[in-house]
């Protein structure tokens, strides 16, 4: 069975918490004792319906101001799919879990409110989207009902929404539109009878039918080495493997190999997963490698192909997104977290400071501020085995973390 | 029949034991907080596959009640033996007679708060700075938006406002001298997909799983395991029933359905037609609505 990675985004009050509210009710994953505790609480707030949203609220701050305020993970299934939704939320303060929330995601979900079209928030979403190369965005224009259910008012933000999207979407992204009514549960799970113009499925069936095509198994392979396993039993004597992630591509028993930074070849004599052994072992993966060749390799190191060599450098290009209320100066040092490689870096400089609205940029920067997206160079003491964000991006991304705090301070995308 | 199409998916597993190898990296002293629950049984299964041929590199931790449920800790014990693990127990009642927790007492007396006092204790007796555990965030709205990676303060405390971003598959671990992370790599399984687990790789779990006979009362709807840790009171009829348990807790908190299933399959059918959540089936939650959130706060699992 699949799992599809759903990532919620949109702003205070367009509905987006009764529309999850909504995709449980309606797929039967509410229990009982939840529904009753909802029931409740919606008669307490005097309201004379069930208020769905009451499902996802879930911390004492976003009930007592009505709004979400962090990251929270929702799980539902259909016979076809697991479904985990981020929902992230729409605060301008709060853009770092959006990118957050997004990050794992195949799939963007944006809110529009038909009464009020396209805001500002709706740009930053799909500019996010965009920027962690999300394959699928639906944007799901919701309050249909409070609009008449009219086409025009349809059409209207779609082609609204179009105008901005075609300056930032990448190529092969797919954008859909759903006209929805998250309050009445029209065209959620099933398809309205208000809408007879609107001739595509309902969401949930969309949300089913969504190929998987960013196939990670058929990126470039890359193997970096997460833990390694020495048992130094008896029955296991000599017996040295390397654990890790297949961050993508696939590996193959009997596959030349290269291992960075020692860029030694070798071959792989094994893949093994608890003890069984495997002839291949593909994007996503947890398993042990093990060489036919004694070769240096530690925790950070990288296990590639020997025609697929990754960039190894100590200087590289990004763009970030700052996400502390400290800002960020040029020159300063963090650690870079890169997959599970961990290296002391300095932020050269700051270039192209985005503005995710007007799209127009500042060439020269000397501060990031919280939330803030800009291109930065950077220079490691370590060396980095990465792709660019393009072609692979399993093998791009980072975090920066602050030594002082140890808080995680901004996450990075290579160029 | 419900048709169980939902075979658990394996990159869940994966992505577990991806959790597993990142906290033997980056810790020095992570422990396993080990309840004897079908969660808990999950871990252990996890952490043997992620570090085999080699041992589990860290012990098991469990914070003994003293309110449990016989077949539990028979379990325990068994799985402990035959895995060759490391077990370390500490004591509520250890606790109680320091006088560093105090007994609740009435109707709802249980020491399932308490258990935050001993855990905390043990933490700073052995020194761990990582604890593994197997809250899932389906489980309840407050785990919802917790981290992999959980940071607590020096006081074991959770701030749900300052958690650190995690993005792609990317774990910061790094933390301050007397703080400590709660890891918790089964955050994005369900209900189901623990027990779909469990049938696939045919683990052992507790005989109260499955439907057996056991003297019961019911209070406030829910029917509870009568044992000498409950005070029943004059209203409350102890009476035989057919039961099983979806959760393996405290005893004077942990409630039973009723049930004849003794089977696994039967145990998933039974969850698929359920009306009623697996936290439904703990007193401690019922408090009040924000019970689990304020629990958190002040540094429980």
């Amino acid at each position: 069975m699949e799992v599809l990675n759903i990532a919620t985004a949109g702003s205070v009050d367009d509905g987006k918490s009764t529309l999850i509210g909504r995709l449980l009710f309606d797929t039967n994953s509410i229990t009982d004792d939840k529904l009753e505790a909802i029931m409740a609480a919606s008669k307490k707030k005097g309201l004379g319906y069930v208020d769905l949203s009451l499902l996802t609220d879930g911390l004492i701050a976003e009930r007592e101001q009505g709004i979400t305020i962090d990251v929270a993970h929702i799980y539902f299934s259909t016979p076809q799919r697991k479904f985990i939704i981020a929902d992230t939320p729409g605060h301008f303060e709060y853009t770092r879990n959006m990118v957050t929330g997004a990050s794992n995601a195949n799939v963007s979900l944006i809110l529009i409110d038909a009464r009020k079209g396209v805001v500002e928030q709706t740009f930053r979403h799909f500019y996010i989207s965009c920027l962690l190369r999300i394959p699928q965005v639906m944007i799901c224009i919701n309050k249909m009902d409070l609009v008449g259910y009219s086409q025009q008012h349809f059409e209207d933000i779609k082609s609204q929404f179009l105008a901005f999207a075609e300056k930032v979407k990448f190529e092969g992204q797919q954008i859909e539109f759903v006209p929805i009514s998250s309050l009445l549960g029209e065209n959620i799970v099933e398809k309205s009878s208000s809408m007879p113009w609107y001739k595509g499925s309902a969401l949930l069936q969309m949300l089913e039918k969504i190929t998987l095509h960013e196939s990670l198994s058929e990126e470039v392979s890359r193997f970096p080495v997460q833990y390694v396993i020495r048992p130094k039993s008896e029955a296991f004597h000599d017996y040295r493997a390397y654990a890790g992630k297949v961050v993508s591509g696939v590996f193959r028993k009997g596959e030349k190999v290269v291992v960075l930074p020692g860029r030694q070849e070798t071959t792989i004599s094994k893949i093994e997963k608890f003890g069984r052994e495997m002839e291949a072992a593909q994007a996503s993966e947890s398993v042990n490698i093990i060489l036919e060749d004694d070769v240096d390799l530690s925790r950070g190191d990288m296990i590639v192909p020997v025609h697929q060599l990754p960039q190894q450098t100590r200087q590289m290009n990004a763009t970030i997104c700052w996400m502390s209320h400290e800002p960020m100066a040029s020159g300063g040092i963090f650690l870079l977290q890169h997959g599970v490689n961990v290296s002391r870096a300095r932020v050269t400089g700051i270039h192209n400071l985005i503005d995710v609205i007007s799209l127009e940029s500042e060439p020269v920067v000397n501060q990031l501020k919280l939330n803030e997206i800009a291109d930065v160079t950077l220079k490691t003491a370590k060396e980095i085995f990465y792709d660019s964000y393009a072609e692979n991006r399993a093998n791009a991304a980072f975090i920066l973390i602050d030594e002082h705090t140890n808080s995680t301070v901004a996450v990075g995308l290579l160029r | 029949m419900v048709e169980n199409s939902s075979l658990f998916p394996r990159e869940l597993e994966d992505e577990a034991i991806y959790i597993f190898r990142e906290v033997a990296a980056q810790f020095e002293k992570p422990v396993l907080l080990f309840s004897g629950g079908k969660d808990s049984i999950t871990l252990v299964r996890l952490a043997i596959k992620a570090f085999y041929p080699a041992k589990i590199p860290f012990p098991l931790l469990h914070i003994d009640t003293g309110h449990n449920f016989d077949e539990t800790i028979r379990f325990r014990d068994e799985l402990v033996e035959k895995f060759d693990l490391e077990l370390i127990v500490r004591y509520v009642q250890d606790s109680i007679d320091q006088k560093k927790a105090v007994e609740e007492t009435g109707k709802y007396a249980s020491r399932n708060v308490l258990q935050t006092v001993t855990l905390l204790d043990a933490i700073e007796e052995f020194k761990f700075d990582a604890c593994i555990g197997g809250a899932r965030r389906d489980e309840e709205k407050a785990r919802a938006k917790e981290r992999i990676f959980s940071v607590r303060n020096d006081f074991g405390q959770w701030d749900a406002k300052k958690q650190r971003p995690e993005l792609f598959d990317m774990l910061n671990g790094r933390i301050s001298l007397g703080e400590n992370v709660r890891v918790f790599p089964i955050s994005n399984w369900t209900e189901l997909d623990v027990w779909n687990y469990i049938k696939e790789d045919e683990l052992a779990i507790p005989s109260i799983y499955y439907a057996h006979e056991r003297d019961t009362f019911v209070r406030d709807g829910q029917i509870l395991p009568y044992s000498s840790f409950v005070n029943v009171t004059d209203n409350e009829v102890v009476e035989k029933r057919q039961v099983r348990f979806r959760t393996v807790g405290d005893m004077t908190c942990t409630a039973a359905v009723e049930s004849s299933a003794n089977q696994i399959d039967h145990i998933i059918q039974e969850i698929l037609l359920a009306t009623v959540s697996e936290r439904g089936a703990r007193i401690d939650d019922k408090r009040s609505e924000a019970a689990m959130e304020k629990r958190k706060q002040s540094g429980y699992f």
